[in-house]
Formats: structure tokens, sequence, C-alpha cells
């Protein structure tokens, strides 16, 4: 499980913090990011494994982060994973259409935050 | 890992949503119901959505819900399908403020009065069910649990691996479900040569045995749901599958195993900060003053090594003496905070107060970014709060006198910040009516403050504001209170080493000026000898030094003694007698008279001698000790001895009253 490098993207620090701290107790390594740019920034320098993304942030929210990176060659078939507050159908749909692999709908719990991470890097 | 306790991340919860709420604030006031701006009415909708989101996983669903209808709203209006009409915003503000009280009651562990939030709430409600209501969610299909198990058909679209998604992954889920049997169908799979690897050509038969839900089951493919054809059936119901060619489903293109590259650069952020509390500052400010001050005794010694022999310690001190001072300078910058901090609470002060009062404001910052430290930044805010209350109640006009008058009916209120020197300047301006000079005197006058009309200047005039208890609002209103007035404003900024002015011109409006330094934890000082003992006074006090001719002292019957300096007659204090020192048989022309300032008034302090100019680390002797009249606090000095700070403000006031009785 080491060197597996996860890229958490929230506007929110509190979120950020708990995503990054639950996840790195599971033993992966996590880069994070406050909004869509910083995080495509950093993920054309690296390839991360996953990249989880919040979708309502400044300068760039997570769905065009998700259509930005899925042009990447590098993240062609990474699994991207939005983590939406809305249960609804219209933002999965939108999301899904972006590009993204799934989604977490918050609020969630760390275990469901890892079981969902394992879901797709396991 | 039910070991996470969620409680680690409740500060950075709180302190973001308390943020979060200034900034959803701060732009509700910004908002023009005319014509929304639409980023604004994002950035508005995601505070509210973060706080939402935080609230729910960090467990208070009270919050969480309470944020939902205020957060539906903002989306409402986000998408455009409604325009925030005035009261909509009203609404909005009322909300965010009750959002705030049940946030503090979570953070402090209180039970909240939820009356306000409840009220709001249903208000919330109210104004949205004027909107159109979202279509309820469509029913899951609750099949009852299938003791025998189920058959999967599942048949991706071949653009499955796009979304990231990996068939083997619910597979492997599946599996986890219960005992699963899985066949793949390759008929769709064309000849190596025409094979696509980035799409998906197979598909599964899959049968799973065992006590499962078809809901736990729909779950897995929720991802995928658009992205195949799915078929779920309770086992018995359906026939056996075609046998088919067991093969294994080729591995996905795998375009994450690459190299990593670049990790350190990756996980610095632009702007990346992190939440420090002031505690450990603090405690880090305290060691560094320590520090300089062992480095000024060390200095101190070296004074008496020979150069010659010593060069190369007196070099590395020289150097520990610069890299001190950076660090120092340092770690006081942590402690900066922009003005902003205090700014930003205005636009909320003002709308609200222009709106009782029956005036139009427009409020203007300036300068928002300058620093000043984070203690002067607390102390300043009810001193400047009270300048812009001021301002609205007695300076600016109601819209109909300031018609009349050929003005903009829209009053200007500017807040200005910047930095002069080592003082940051704050300015509250206004374009009301100004100070009125007849009005003041005719206040003094009521009140026994002894003044002459004729001979004295505007700018003196405007001194009499300051008296205390003095107002001239014609009829008290609740707004700028009474008694509490400007005398309390420069008392607290005076407190601070800072100093008020002020400008006035009739029918343009006024201007208060705050003066104040940048930090309060470190003042540029002149060491004086009295006697055995050393005295720091603050430099930005002190006007001139200089020895006196024997014939500039005189003494004054009953008054004491002055000195004249240039036409002056100052009282004149002997730090001897002041500090009830043993007293030294020196005549005063022996001696040094350093001219102080406080409050346009002029003293001679007679000192033995000047030491030197230096910073000093400013320690509380109230802390350590008690509040002693006359000394604002104690520093150590390079040899480790104690020296007081004189309080140069208090010091003069007292001599001065003296010289006037």
């Amino acid at each position: 499980m080491s060197q597996v490098r996860i890229l958490a993207v929230d506007d929110s620090a509190s979120m950020r913090q708990m995503v990054a701290f639950t996840l790195r107790d599971a033993g992966f390594e996590v880069a994070e990011a406050a909004d869509g740019q910083e995080a495509y920034e950093m993920a054309q320098r690296e390839p991360f494994k996953l990249v989880l993304c919040d979708v309502n942030m400044p300068r760039m929210d997570g769905i065009s982060l998700v259509r930005q990176l899925r042009q990447l060659s590098n993240y062609k078939f990474t699994p991207l994973l939005m983590l939406t507050t809305e249960s609804g159908p219209e933002k999965k749909q939108e999301g899904k259409a972006a590009g993204a692999t799934g989604w977490l709908v918050k609020p969630f719990n760390p275990e469901q935050l890892i079981a969902t991470v394992q879901r797709v890097l396991g | 890992m039910a070991g996470i306790d969620l409680k680690r991340f409740h500060r950075a919860f709180f302190e973001e949503s308390f943020e979060g709420l200034d900034t959803m604030e701060a732009a509700l006031l910004r908002l023009d119901p005319a014509c929304p701006d639409a980023e604004t009415l994002n950035g508005i909708f995601r505070a509210a959505h973060s706080i939402k989101g935080g609230a729910g996983t960090f467990g208070f669903s009270d919050i969480s819900d309470y944020t939902h209808v205020l957060e539906a709203l903002l989306d409402e209006m986000r998408a455009g399908r409604r325009a925030p009409s005035a009261a909509d915003i009203d609404l909005l503000l009322r909300a965010s403020d009750a959002l705030r009280q049940l946030l503090i009651a979570a953070r402090d562990e209180q039970a909240a009065d939820r009356a306000p939030a409840d009220a709001i709430h249903a208000e919330l409600e109210a104004c949205l069910r004027g909107a159109a209501a979202p279509a309820a969610a469509p029913a899951q299909a609750a099949a009852a649990d299938q003791a025998g198990g189920w058959r999967i058909v599942f048949a991706p679209h071949a653009s499955l691996f796009a979304s990231g998604n990996d068939p083997l992954r619910i597979l492997r889920e599946l599996a986890a479900l219960g005992a699963i049997e899985v066949r793949v169908r390759d008929a769709a799979l064309p000849r190596f040569a025409a094979l696509d690897a980035e799409s998906c050509h197979l598909s599964w038969d899959i049968v799973l045995r065992g006590d499962v839900t078809r809901e736990a089951i729909v779950e897995l493919f929720a991802w995928v749901e658009d992205e195949c054809t799915l078929d779920i059936a309770p086992l018995a119901a359906t026939v056996p599958p075609p046998a088919v060619a067991e093969a294994p489903p080729p591995a996905p293109a795998s375009a994450a195993a690459r190299a990593e590259a670049a990790r350190g650069e990756a996980a610095r952020g632009d702007g990346a900060s992190i939440r420090v509390s002031t505690a450990k500052i603090d405690a880090m400010i305290d060691l560094v003053g320590e520090l300089v001050i062992t480095q000024a005794m060390l200095q101190q010694q070296a004074t008496r090594l020979d150069p010659a022999v010593a060069e190369a310690l007196l070099q590395g001190l020289a150097q520990l003496d610069r890299h001190t001072r950076h660090l120092q300078d340092a770690v006081m910058s942590t402690r900066m905070l922009p003005v902003e901090a205090v700014f930003s609470r205005f636009p909320r002060v003002v709308h609200d107060l222009a709106a009782r009062l029956g005036k139009q404001v427009r409020l203007r910052t300036f300068g928002e970014s300058t620093e000043l430290d984070k203690s002067v930044i607390e102390k300043i805010a009810d001193p400047l709060t009270h300048l812009v209350r001021n301002s609205l109640d007695h300076g600016i006009e109601t819209a109909e006198a300031r018609r009349r008058a050929g003005k903009d009916a829209v009053g200007t209120l500017s807040l200005r910040a910047s930095h002069q020197g080592g003082h940051i300047v704050i300015e509250v301006a206004d374009d009301g009516a100004g100070l009125d000079r007849a009005r003041i005197l005719a206040k003094a006058g009521e009140r026994g403050i002894a003044c002459e009309a004729s001979s004295m200047s505007d700018g003196d005039v405007w001194q009499l504001i300051f008296a205390p208890g003095f107002s001239t609002a014609a009829q008290v209103t609740d707004v700028s209170g009474r008694g509490v007035g400007m005398d309390v404003v420069k008392r607290n900024i005076e407190s601070l080493g800072g100093r008020v002015e002020l400008a006035s011109r009739a029918g343009h409006g006024m201007t208060v000026t705050i003066r104040l330094p940048l930090t309060l934890a470190i003042v540029d000082g002149m060491s004086v000898a009295v006697g055995d003992d050393i005295f720091i006074l603050p430099l930005p006090s002190i006007i001139e030094s200089l020895q006196p001719q024997e014939a500039q002292i005189k003494r004054v019957a009953g008054q004491g003694q002055v000195a004249r300096v240039r036409d002056e007659y100052l009282p004149l204090v002997a730090l001897h007698d002041w500090f009830s020192l043993p007293a030294r048989p020196r005549a005063a022309h022996e001696a040094i008279l350093v001219i102080v300032e406080a409050e346009r008034r002029k003293v001679a302090l007679l000192v033995d001698a000047l030491v030197g100019q230096q910073q000093v680390v400013i320690k509380s002797l109230e802390t350590h000790y008690k509040r002693v009249p006359g000394i604002s606090g104690a520093t150590i000095l390079g040899d480790g001895r104690v020296a007081l700070i004189a309080d140069v403000g208090e010091i003069v006031r007292i001599a001065t009253r003296a010289a006037a009785a």
C-alpha cells in the first residue's frame, strides 16, 4: 500500500484535513489542494493514483477539474471521485458526464471513506 | 478505522465555518439586488455549502439540517431561478446570524437556543416554497431479501474505462458480498490486431449466492449504472446461462502505473498556510526576546575583548546579532494580521446602522492588507466601531439634508489603513456635515469647560470633544449612546501608544486619524541613567534631548521647576524625585533634559545621562508584579539587569496637571 499517492481537493480545510488524516492513517500518502486550479497544476506535475475532489470550489470547481484531468494522458483511467453533498441525481450525472469514476456523498465517516478508496485502489 | 476521533477536526471546522460566515456576510452586503453578481452568489453558496458539509461530517446534524434550507435557497438564486430581493438578502443575513449562534453553541458545547434558528428556518422554507418544490426522490424498489441469491448480467459499455472504472473492482466487491461464480462473455472481443485496449469488450454473467439484498448489489453498480447494461434477477427465476468459455478479463490499460515524480514540488501549494494557536506564537516571541537579551549580554561582554585576539569570535557575534534581529523580525511578523480582520466587520455595522438611522451610506475601505500586530488589531476594533458609529450618527446627514446641501444623497464613509514609518495610520473619514464649532463651544460652556471662544484655533476646539462625557449630538440616540464618547476612544488609542487626530471642514465632513505603533511587544527605546538605575523612554515620545544651561532652569513658586526651551516653559520632572530614588546632589545643568510629548503637551525630564538607543522587548510588570504608576512595563538589559520602561503619557498627564493647578 505504500507509495500510493492520493490527491485530496477541497476548499474546506477541515474536510481536507479529515480526508487526508483518515487516508494517511490507512497508509496512503496524501497531497492536498484547496481548489480545482491548484489540483490541476499539481496533477500535471505528478500522476496521482486517485483524486478525491469536492464539487463546489472557487477558481475551478470539481466538475471542471474532472473534465480537465480526463484530458491528460496520465489521468485517462485514473479513478476520480467526487465528494458531493447533493444526493440528487443532477450533480452525479454532471460529474459522470465530465468523466468522474464515482462519488462519495457527504456527510461520510472515515470508515466509508476508506471503504470507498479501497474499492477503487485495493 | 473506527479509531479516528472526528473531534480533532472540530477546531478547524469551527474556525473555517466562522470565516465562511464572515465571507457570506460580506458578500451578501455586496450583493446588488438589481444586478446580482454570479461570482458573489457562488461565493455565498459555497460558504453555506461547506458549512453544511462539514457540519454533517463532524456530527453536527442540527446545523447541517438548518444550513440545508439556507443552501437550497442560495442554490435557487445561484441557478438563476430566483432573483435575490432586498428582503431575501435581509433574511439571509439574519439566517447567517442564527447559524453563527448555532455554531457558537456547538463550539462551546452548550445547548443552543433553537428558537431564533427555528423561526428563520421556517421563514427560509416559506421563502423556498415560493419556488418549485423539488421532485420527490425516486422510490427505490425495495426487494425482499433473496435467500437463494442473484443472477447478474453485467455488460459494460465500451467506454467504461474512460471514467476510471474497472469491472474487476466491481467483481471483487461482489465477491465480498457472498460466494460468486463468474463467467465471462467474450463474443464481442475483436481480433487482436483490431483490439482497442482502452475499450471494454467483455461482459459477465455472475451468480451471487448468499443473503444479499438487491440494494446492496445496485449500490455496487451505482457509479456505472449509465455505462452498462445491468440485469439483476433472483436466482430461481432465471434460466441457466449459455455455456461460454471462461477467460480472465483483460487487465484494463493501466494509466496509473507511472513513475512518481516531483513529489516535493507537488506538496507545495500556493499561499499554503497552517493554523497555529497564538499561545505558541507568544511563547516563541518570549523565547526570541530572551535570545535578544542573551545576545545583547554577549555583545556587552565582548566589548572587553581585544579585537586583535578575538577577531573570529567578534565576527561570529556580529553575525549572531544580525541573525537574531532577523529572527526577531520574522517571529514578530507571524503575529501580524491584515487590518481587514477588523475592517471586515464594518460593512455589516454600516448596513444595519444606516438602515436604522434612515440614511444612505456607502462604505469604502482602502489598504485592508496593511498588517499590524494581532494584539493591536483586537484593541482597535472597539474604538474604530465607535468612530464609525459616530460618523454615521452625527457626521453623515440624511439623504434629504444632503440633497439640500447640493451633495450626493448617498454619504460616503471611508476607512483607510497605511504604513507610515514604524506606525500604522488608520483614517475614518466621512463626507458629512463636519464638526460644528459654535455648537462645540456652546456645549463646552454648558459643561463648564473653560475656553476662550474667540482666540481658540479650530484644532483646539476639536480637542474639546475628547473631554470626558462630551457629546454634541442634538439628542442622545441609541446609536452613539451617551457618556462613553470620544474621550474613551482617545484613551484606548493612547493606551496602545497611539495618537488620535481630528480634521474637519464644515459641510465637507471630518476625518479622524489614528496613529498606532505596529506592535505592542517591542518598543524603540532610549535608555537613560538615573542614579544607578537605567530607565527606558519610548523613542516615539521623545522630541529632543539637550544639556541645559543653568539659566534655562527656573523654580516657579508653587509649581516646582520649569525649563525654558526655545521660548517655551515646560514643567520639569526630575526622574530621581519622580521614582523616589536616592537624591544625588547634582546641578541641573550638569544633567540632561529629555523633552517628551504626550497628548500634545510637553514635559522636560531630567536624567543623569543618555546611555543608548535600543529596541527593547516589553515585559508586563502587571503580570509579574503589579501595576506601578508612571511605569508601563519592564525589560531586561544586555547585562541582565531589569530596566523599567517609563509611562511617558502618564508622567506628562500628572506633571502638566500639577503645573496647571
